[in-house]
């Protein structure tokens, strides 16, 4: 299996909300002989403050970048929305000689620079790249070929296309071949690229439940047994909503929502207590059982 | 999910004053002809102009299917037209979940989201902002991260055999901050200046 090593780069969600995320994905990470390494110090990327103060946003990508340069690695990062933003101004700053000098001028301040040294991925883009679909086909030792589920890639792993740059982000593979190399159905279903609604939360409740509500009901409409994330805060939406979506719309869906890695964790072989499954909200005890009889 | 102070200040609690604004007949006296040649020096906004109001964004917006008040294509006609003041008090502006649907399926290639995010950033220069960003801009210059994540969860980190995470280092961040306009926000700690 060829070895790549990266900087791992949490973001404030993952660390927040949803640590089965983390722990799933560092131990499929390592099993497909990815090397992580602990950054050194960090801050938020930057996007929350972008409605705010776009320079803010610039400068706090910029420091984080340039900390992971000063370690000479590129960056691996679980949420979309710091992997979309770190390769943005990555980019931006690249490009852009003038706003780069503008931002060094603030970054001169704690004694750092922006060189344009390294690369930003997202996990799925680590594995489907790095790793590549066929090795992860070859560790699969389960196959969960008894499964029928359904993905939700959200917007920032491949919006706006212009900035991300890999994939259709009208017609995404890019998750859906990650489940099928593990052995489970993808299925089809009414808007599966919307938007989960996370961002609104804050903003407007009401219009972000909505949006849950919609993909939910129509994951629910093809039967699908699991809703597949790659996203804290789809996860965070799908999953820590749920019952209250539930309640508020007065339907049951008792759909599990899974984080990607805890998917390909199972076909690997690796235990579901091992994969932090007792941290989800939506218990997915059933569909544990489901997977073991179906294995027999 | 957390309740947010602003989400008392925001949106349909306010949908009344959202309306008015929207719909209220234009004054000539309201419209600065020279707002759209501010806007297109601006990172994000750059191709606003060559919006032709065909209302793709408008169509494809998942937040405009819920909202009786949030259109894309009419904030950006109204920024065209140079409506200043009204566009950049009004609530619907941070409804945008920042998608970039509309971005992607523009046929002219104006970057929508972004210019309504250039939209935002004046509008918070001027203090008019949700305190959603006052509370996770607080705690980015308290913690570096834009969640106040509970000593518990720090410690759990240990149990849950997970590495401790990396140090945010608040001191080096409020120094690169510095000479950022929308920190003068910041300063005053209490006096909420938060969508007045």
């Amino acid at each position: 299996m060829p070895s790549s090593k990266y900087l791992i780069f949490l973001g404030c969600a993952v660390p927040y909300r949803v640590s089965a995320y983390e722990i799933s994905a560092r131990k499929v990470l390592t099993k497909l002989g990815v090397e992580l390494v602990e950054m050194p110090e960090f801050n938020c990327c930057g996007l929350p403050l972008d409605p705010v103060s776009h320079e803010t946003m610039l400068i706090l990508a910029a420091r984080n970048i340039a900390l992971a340069e000063q370690e000479g690695l590129n960056i691996i990062t679980l949420c979309p929305g710091c992997a979309g933003t770190l390769k943005k101004v990555n980019r931006i700053l690249k490009e852009d000689k003038a706003l780069r000098e503008q931002i060094n001028g603030h970054l001169k301040e704690s004694g750092l620079e922006f060189k344009g040294t390294i690369t930003v991925k997202h996990i799925a883009q680590v594995l489907t790249e790095d790793v590549g679909i066929d090795n992860i086909k070859k560790a699969v030792v389960k196959p969960l070929t008894m499964l029928k589920v359904a993905e939700h890639v959200g917007c920032h792993l491949l919006r706006p296309k212009e900035y991300i740059g890999f994939d259709d982000p009208e017609d995404p593979k890019i998750l859906r071949n990650l489940i099928e190399a593990t052995g489970a159905t993808c299925l089809d279903y009414i808007d599966e690229t919307e938007c989960c609604g996370a961002p609104s939360v804050g903003v407007s409740d009401k219009i972000a439940l909505q949006l849950a509500r919609d993909k939910l009901s129509h994951v629910k409409l093809v039967d699908a047994q699991a809703l597949i994330t790659i996203c804290a805060f789809c996860h965070i939406m799908f999953d820590t909503n749920e019952l209250r979506i539930e309640k508020l719309f007065n339907e049951v869906y008792g759909i599990p929502i899974l984080h990607y890695p805890q998917l390909l964790g199972l076909a690997l072989g690796i235990a579901p207590e091992e994969l932090a499954f007792n941290e989800l909200r939506v218990n997915a005890s059933k569909l544990l059982q489901q997977i073991s009889e179906g294995a027999k | 999910m957390r309740s947010y102070r602003g989400y008392l200040l925001m949106t349909e609690n306010a949908t009344p004053v959202v309306k008015d604004n929207m719909r209220e007949p234009i004054r000539a006296s309201e419209i600065n002809p020279k707002f759209k040649y501010e806007l297109i020096k601006q990172h994000g906004s750059e191709k606003l102009l060559k919006c032709f109001q065909c209302g793709t964004c408008t169509s494809d917006c998942p937040v405009a299917r819920y909202s009786d008040s949030y259109r894309p294509r009419t904030i950006l006609h109204m920024a065209k037209l140079g409506l200043k003041d009204r566009v950049l008090k009004s609530d619907t502006l941070w409804l945008c979940a920042a998608c970039f649907t509309c971005t992607d399926r523009c046929p002219q290639d104006v970057e929508v989201a972004s210019v309504i995010r250039v939209l935002r950033n004046l509008a918070a220069e001027e203090g008019i902002f949700p305190q959603v960003f006052r509370d996770q801009c607080e705690s980015v210059l308290e913690s570096g991260y834009a969640y106040k994540i509970p000593d518990l969860r720090i410690k759990k980190r240990e149990s849950l055999g997970l590495p401790p995470l990396p140090k945010g280092n608040p001191e080096s961040i409020k120094k690169s901050l510095k000479g950022v306009k929308f920190m003068k926000h910041m300063e005053n700690k209490g006096d909420s200046n938060a969508k007045q």
